[in-house]
């Protein structure tokens, strides 16, 4: 079931086109991951489901019904500036921002001190963010955008600033909270973390979005037909078998395992590949590569701007 | 820990709207209110002023300890005895040949100064006095004072003598008259009233002077907490959860709380002070000091008129000050220090929303408050002819009205021209707070962008 929809949404600032009707739709309780290169569109979009820029045409949905204003405190909007009171005292801070979002103090007071214990900062409850260092500060930010128990989070590039232990830390955190039921948005340049996270991306650039699905199905759908494959035997009788319908990429002997990196032509298939080897050499392994979300990007990406 | 909510709609939504604005309201209010700044500013400010006062009338009334001797040269040979030690000045007189070596070699004498009486002082009325420093004001009076009134007394005499009525004297001290102009002005019900063109004008100096130092205060405030917010980046946060519009009234109405509440602590400690010091020195013994003092420093004035009229001029002026309109004056400042601020500070708070570093919003506050401070440059011509065309202008014109009308509003003036100028006030105000609301929506999210008052017109012609 769709918990958020975006439809044909348009945005036009003085004279750039920032959104070309674009439409999105996320699951419940899934993590998709909105890409694209700088400029795109992202950040608009993102401002325009927290209700802060309003779309020039088309419709935004909530959980079925078309989204109006008090749904925000539905929402929880980790931004990628993002910053806090430097003179105030980041437990008092933490409260205000969750009473902001329709909290009362009490129950804002209670669950930030579970999840500033979980987080290892209860000593600097009562420290001010300008006494903290980065790091320290990010996760604040991170508490204050879930405390409220949101059903959609939109975080945009919720690692950056974090050291490697504290971002696995972090995507813990954020598997966790899709196991308890929330819908998440993210958006980042991260690619691998996009691999690990994300069950559906949407890739926007120029305005347009050029992509959209799962990513599994996205990433086999830029496969090219790759395989690694390990075999004992030689070498020179595998090219003689492949023939011209076949491309050998690279190839490295060595006295226990030859391996080989070989990409068929359209028209042919896995199996017709396995099959012309088999009588040439003894197979001990053979997987097809299927491209990175990097190189999923970087190619889409390209292919967009040529046309 | 995360507990799925089910969504239901919220009825509520005009109560969220409100609870945000008072959650922001509170917000910056107990943020102003608690800071040391705050406290020290509010309480020790009327004891600063207070202060300032009294170390001036102190020093002014202080006795002088330096102990100087003068030395005197006196060519006519008559001054001799007739200058008495007076203070901690006394008088030492040397004779011709040490006054030729003191002229040229003051330094290291011993003498404060060296005073010349030349033979014809009768005729010239000029005698000189040497020193190595910048004489103190009161000693060239004391000595200007004793050499006239020896020479004037010996004149005096001779005329006397030359006239043959011996009491000529006393039945000229008799002649001497000075009246008390008392100024009542005549209200249409046909009353009269005590008042005081003076007592108005530095009631009318010092409104107009509160209104523009409050506003300006706050509504710089107003702009340096925008900025602030904007600068260190929670804006987006803070926006995704109220409307901009909820923050920026938050903000100004907080702000304008810690305003009025430094006015009525200023008022409390301003009245318990009034009653100290009537009850301390407004007594009728501590009047009649006063006045003895006032006359001897002024020595010539008629010592039994003096004692009397002390009492009253205080008892006058508190009566004058009663007879202000007291009401209206405080309505009018609380009005238009309200119209006043909400208009500046929504300007300011756009003028903050707008730019991303302190030097620009310094090239955008001047254009912005170039009215405010045109109206304090003003006030004193307006407050000295608040009937002028001048004063009529400034304080119909919305921006320069708040300190123009309040420094007018002492002197009762027409009621249709203050209705006038509030009604004025509050129509630009509300036009302008949803001009800078719109730039103010703008401009938050809008980094590194250099911004000046052209492009902000552009921003208020955008939709959406």
């Amino acid at each position: 079931m769709e918990l958020f929809e975006a439809r044909n949404v348009n945005k036009v600032f003085a004279s750039t086109q920032a959104l070309t009707d674009v439409s999105i739709s996320v699951k419940e309780q899934s993590i998709f991951g909105l890409l694209g290169p700088n400029g795109a569109g992202k950040t608009t979009l993102i401002r325009i489901i927290n209700q802060i820029t309003a779309p020039d045409s088309g419709e935004i949905f909530l959980n079925g019904r078309k989204m109006n204003r008090t749904d925000i405190s539905h929402i929880g909007y980790l931004p990628e500036e993002r910053g806090l009171y430097k003179k105030m005292k980041i437990g008092e801070q933490a409260i205000y921002l969750a009473q902001l979002k329709g909290m009362s103090y009490r129950d804002a007071s209670n669950n930030l001190k579970k999840w500033f214990e979980k987080f290892d900062i209860m000593p600097w409850w009562n420290k001010k963010v300008e006494e903290l260092s980065k790091g320290m500060q990010q996760k604040v930010q991170f508490i204050t955008t879930v405390v409220h128990q949101p059903k959609l989070l939109i975080f945009d590039e919720p690692f950056s600033g974090f050291d490697p232990i504290n971002a696995n830390l972090l995507k813990k955190e954020i598997l966790n909270l899709k196991a308890e039921g929330a819908t998440i948005i993210f958006s980042t340049h991260n690619m691998g973390s996009v691999e690990e996270l994300c069950d559906h991306i949407a890739l926007i650039n120029k305005s347009k979005k050029i992509e959209d699905g799962p990513t599994d199905e996205i990433r086999m759908k830029y496969k090219t037909n790759i395989f690694d494959i390990k075999y004992r035997g030689e070498f020179r009788e595998i090219d003689l078998a492949l023939g011209t319908d076949y491309k050998i990429i690279s190839h490295d002997e060595s006295d226990k395992a030859n391996t080989l990196k070989v990409q068929y032509m359209n028209g042919k298939s896995n199996n017709e590949l396995l099959s012309s080897i088999m009588p040439a050499a003894e197979i001990l392994a053979f997987e097809e590569l299927i491209p990175s979300m990097n190189d999923v990007f970087i190619k889409a990406v390209e292919e967009s701007n040529k046309n | 820990m995360y507990l799925l909510k089910p969504l239901k709609s919220r009825t509520k939504t005009k109560q969220t709207v409100m609870n945000n604005t008072l959650l922001i309201l509170k917000q910056e209010y107990l943020k102003r209110v608690k800071k040391k700044s705050f406290i020290i500013l509010t309480i020790l400010m009327p004891f600063l002023i207070a202060g300032v006062y009294g170390l001036v009338i102190y020093f002014s009334i202080k006795d002088d300890t330096e102990e100087r001797t003068i030395a005197v040269y006196d060519a006519t040979n008559l001054f001799l005895g007739e200058f008495s030690e007076e203070g901690t000045t006394s008088y030492h007189f040397i004779p011709k040949n040490e006054y030729e070596t003191l002229k040229t070699n003051l330094k290291g004498s011993g003498y404060y100064g060296l005073l010349f009486i030349p033979s014809d002082i009768y005729s010239n009325n000029q005698a000189q006095l040497f020193s190595e420093k910048q004489l103190p004001f009161e000693l060239t009076e004391q000595i200007e004072r004793k050499l006239s009134r020896f020479i004037e007394n010996d004149k005096r005499q001779k005329v006397i003598e030359d006239s043959g009525i011996p009491d000529l004297e006393e039945r000229l001290s008799k002649t001497r008259t000075s009246v008390n102009l008392s100024t009542l002005k005549v209200s249409q019900s046909g009353e009269t009233k005590k008042s005081s063109s003076v007592v108005a004008f530095i009631a009318s100096y010092a409104m107009g002077l509160l209104i523009y130092f409050f506003v300006f205060m706050y509504g710089a405030m107003v702009m340096r907490s925008v900025m602030e917010e904007k600068k260190s980046r929670i804006i987006e946060v803070i926006i995704s959860s109220v409307k901009p519009s909820q923050l920026m009234a938050g903000k100004i109405i907080g702000t304008a709380l810690v305003g009025l509440t430094q006015v009525a602590i200023w008022l409390v400690l301003g009245g318990i002070g009034l009653v100290v010091v009537q009850s301390f020195f407004f007594t009728p013994e501590t009047a009649q000091q006063m006045g003895q003092s006032i006359m001897e420093s002024q020595g010539q004035m008629n010592p039994a008129a003096m004692q009397a009229a002390q009492p009253n001029q205080v008892k006058e002026v508190m009566e004058m000050i009663g007879n202000l309109n007291l009401p209206l004056i405080l309505f009018a400042f609380v009005f238009y220090f309200l119209a006043g601020y909400l208009l500046y500070s929504a300007l300011l708070g756009a003028v903050g929303a707008a730019v991303d570093n302190d030097e620009d919003s310094q090239q955008m506050v001047f254009p912005v408050t170039f009215p405010l401070i045109l109206s304090i440059m003003l006030l004193f011509p307006i407050a000295k002819n608040p009937e002028g065309p001048l004063a009529f202008w400034c304080s119909i014109i919305p921006f320069t009205s708040p300190v123009a009308m309040m420094a007018r509003v002492p002197y009762e003036i027409p009621v249709w021209e203050l209705l006038l100028s509030m009604g004025l006030l509050v129509l630009t105000t509300i036009v302008c707070i949803m001009a800078a609301a719109k730039i103010y929506r703008i401009g938050l999210l809008m980094y590194g962008k250099k911004v000046n008052i052209k492009e902000l017109i552009k921003w208020l012609r955008y939709k959406g």
